[in-house]
């Protein structure tokens, strides 16, 4: 590698290796290395593609799943209704004509397209990877610069490969120190967002590094990254390192072995410089992190889950207040209200931010033994075919099925509810998804945000709980 | 081409964080088509239970029908990155919006569809609001001026990114205009071969 002239993020490390050319003086064109499709946002392009009489420039750069619009009662095109079907056949026939692998619904390893990309092998560091989903910053754990784009983008990429952008900012969020027993990486991404808020990241790719980062496993450190959209950074990165590399050897399509040793020693060149120097930075001490929940509609309104509901009148920002005024009315809470003494109607694990084994393993520790509270509606759907085949041979979908939970197919399923897996008007569920909007899970869904061991201690006590306070450790965080 | 980029009656939205589930809920994602989105937009705020178009939501009001500018406020369009959210509102007859901030995404995926968004400061947000208090308003957007014309010679500045404006303006096919440097692509797919052959 070329001697820098001058200390270089990790971000503009990966951005420069990039660029194809100019656009013009504020724009350049990226090459994108990895382009993952779904359903839902790519039939739009490709017909824009065809219109034009454009064809995929890199079908083996792109690969495709069918995640968020199936059924996850049943592997079936149509199990989901009719407008679903037509829209997995669009997905099939648009892959089979430009030679783009896909793994449909009969494949074993179908899954959610940010738990296969890594799975796969697909994810790896110094990459550009983008998808038509937000939560593609998922992939930036492996110190890959990866970003959701809207179909408008999926055309550009598929014609092209390549995308035009603008430098971001920088943001380096340093945690250090060691996390409770109890508490995991969706409870510090909770943190994090409470601290900066919605519209904290707007602009900015965020980088996360200090020893509480390289403590965690490549699963947590997905975790983290996945919500890093929803403080509105642009991407969420962090270094790899051996964690990284040991996760990607052996899986289907990592660097073959003659390539392997070259590979490792260009990622060990991706990290951020000592003197490198971001844009802004926030500091954690890992220890103060504690279980946290949303108990408002979007997830800055997040508390630890031993605090009470927050008076409106106690934020001094005036939209902050109304903001809160409108998400308890939606949410059926009022100010000074524990959620610990709240009932819950549905329990949900999964969705990409936490549908991986390492969840799993957590959540079942908790559930082992115990029952699903009577009236509890609790299901499990793992990330992907490869995640549900090994909780199946651990014996952890054994322990879930005991215990009254529903063990079901990969997919999106009640992450966004755009099968037929719905939470009710009114209806109160303990979710370990990402998005606590209004209406998200449902019309009407009271959507409350937790890491798996709190949603799995939530559906046997039939209300919320602070698994802090209970004997209970979640599954090995290592 | 006029200098005027857009006129005509404003909405005003006043709210935060306008997500993209609420700009166009799930149920109409399924959709193979870039078309027919427009009915659906704000269904959940727009609609009863029932079904019939809720009279307190502002874009229901009779005296906004026909609004081709959004005015909102901070963070408007975060979460997903479906681009069905600016195709809801532009088919709805919006082609302007403008807020205090935007999210990314949705910010690239609207300039990607001609839409003119126009960020402007909390306080200049608040001037707007205020005008709108006082009765339906008409504006004009000069892009080539930057400036928003209220009419009686009254006006707002506004910045914009001098390339999307220049986009905006010539009307450039976006995916044309990166072909250009389909040489410059090649080469880069050669060195990047030869430097790290593991990623094909
Ligand atoms: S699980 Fe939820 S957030 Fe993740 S890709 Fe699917 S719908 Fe999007």
């Amino acid at each position: 590698m070329a001697a820098i002239s001058s200390a270089r993020t990790l971000y503009q490390k990966i951005y420069t290796s990039h660029v194809v050319g100019k656009l013009n003086p504020s724009t350049d064109l990226l090459y994108v290395d990895r382009h993952l499709i779904h359903e839902v946002t790519s039939p739009q392009a490709f017909s824009g593609l065809k219109l034009a009489r454009r064809s995929v420039r890199r079908p083996d750069l792109t690969f495709a799943t069918m995640d968020h619009n199936v059924s996850t009662q049943r592997r079936s095109m149509d199990a989901a209704g009719e407008t679903s079907r037509k829209q997995l056949e669009a997905l099939a026939e648009n892959c089979a004509e430009n030679h783009i692998p896909l793994l449909d619904l009969t494949h074993p390893d179908q899954g959610i397209v940010h738990v296969i990309g890594p799975e796969q092998g697909l994810t790896q560091p110094g990459m550009i990877i983008v998808c038509g989903d937000s939560h593609t910053s998922t992939h930036g754990a492996f110190g890959a610069l990866a970003f959701g784009i809207g179909t408008s983008e999926v055309e550009h990429v598929l014609a092209t490969q390549t995308l035009p952008q603008q430098q971001a900012k920088t943001l380096k969020i340093e945690i250090n120190g060691e996390l409770s027993a109890h508490v995991t990486p969706k409870d510090v991404i909770m943190a994090v967002i409470g601290k900066l808020g919605t519209a904290g990241g707007n602009g900015y790719v965020a980088e996360f590094c200090g020893s509480a980062i390289r403590a965690m496993s490549m699963e947590g450190r997905m975790t983290l990254c996945n919500m890093s959209i929803e403080m509105g950074a642009k991407a969420g990165l962090i270094a790899p390192d051996d964690t990284t590399f040991s996760y990607i050897k052996g899986k289907a399509h990592a660097p073959k072995a003659e390539h392997w040793d070259s590979a490792v020693q260009y990622w060990q060149s991706l990290h951020s410089d000592i003197e490198a120097v971001f844009d802004q930075t926030v500091t954690l001490d890992a220890s103060t992190i504690t279980p946290q929940i949303t108990w408002g509609t979007n997830p800055e309104q997040v508390m630890a889950v031993d605090q009470s509901v927050p008076a409106p009148d106690s934020f001094n920002d005036a939209s902050k207040r109304d903001a809160a005024e409108r998400a308890l009315a939606y949410m059926g809470l009022a100010p000074g209200q524990k959620l610990t003494d709240c009932k819950v109607d549905v329990v949900f694990i999964g969705s990409c931010t936490n549908s991986r084994i390492e969840d799993l393993r957590a959540a079942a520790t908790v559930v082992q033994g115990k029952q699903v509270a009577a009236g509890v509606r609790a299901l499990v759907v793992p990330g992907s075919g490869m995640v549900k085949r090994q909780a199946e041979a651990e014996g952890l979908a054994s322990i879930f099925k005991a215990a009254g939970f529903e063990w079901r197919e990969p997919g999106c399923s009640m992450c966004l509810g755009m099968n037929d897996d719905r939470v009710a008007a009114g209806q109160r569920c303990a979710s370990t998804s990402n998005r606590n909007f209004e209406g998200r899970q449902g019309r009407g869904a009271r959507t409350h945000l937790v890491s798996p061991a709190m949603a799995a201690a939530a559906a046997i006590a039939g209300k919320f709980v602070n698994i802090a306070a209970t004997g209970n450790v979640p599954g090995d965080q290592a | 081409m006029s200098k005027i980029f857009a006129q005509g009656l404003v909405c005003p939205l006043d709210k935060n964080n306008v997500d993209t589930d609420q700009i166009i809920p799930k149920q109409f994602l399924t959709s193979v088509s870039r078309e027919g989105f427009g009915q659906a937009m704000f269904f959940d705020w727009r609609y009863l239970a029932d079904g019939r178009p809720n009279p307190d939501f502002v874009i229901n009001k009779p005296e906004y029908s026909g609004a081709s500018i959004l005015l909102t406020r901070a963070n408007f369009g975060c979460g997903s990155s479906r681009e069905h959210a600016p195709w809801a509102i532009q088919q709805s007859g919006f082609n302007v919006i403008i807020a205090e901030s935007f999210a990314d995404i949705f910010f690239n995926n609207s300039v990607n569809n001609a839409m003119l968004l126009i960020q402007l400061s909390k306080t200049n947000i608040e001037l707007l609001f205020n005008r709108c208090a006082q009765g339906p308003q008409h504006w004009q957007i000069d892009l080539q001026s930057q400036e928003i014309m209220f009419g009686n010679n009254a006006a707002m500045g506004f910045n914009i990114d001098a390339d999307i404006k220049q986009r905006l303006l010539s009307g450039l096919d976006f995916i044309g205009s990166s072909e250009q440097l389909k040489p410059q692509i090649a080469d880069y797919e050669q060195s990047r071969k030869a430097s790290q052959p593991w990623l094909g």
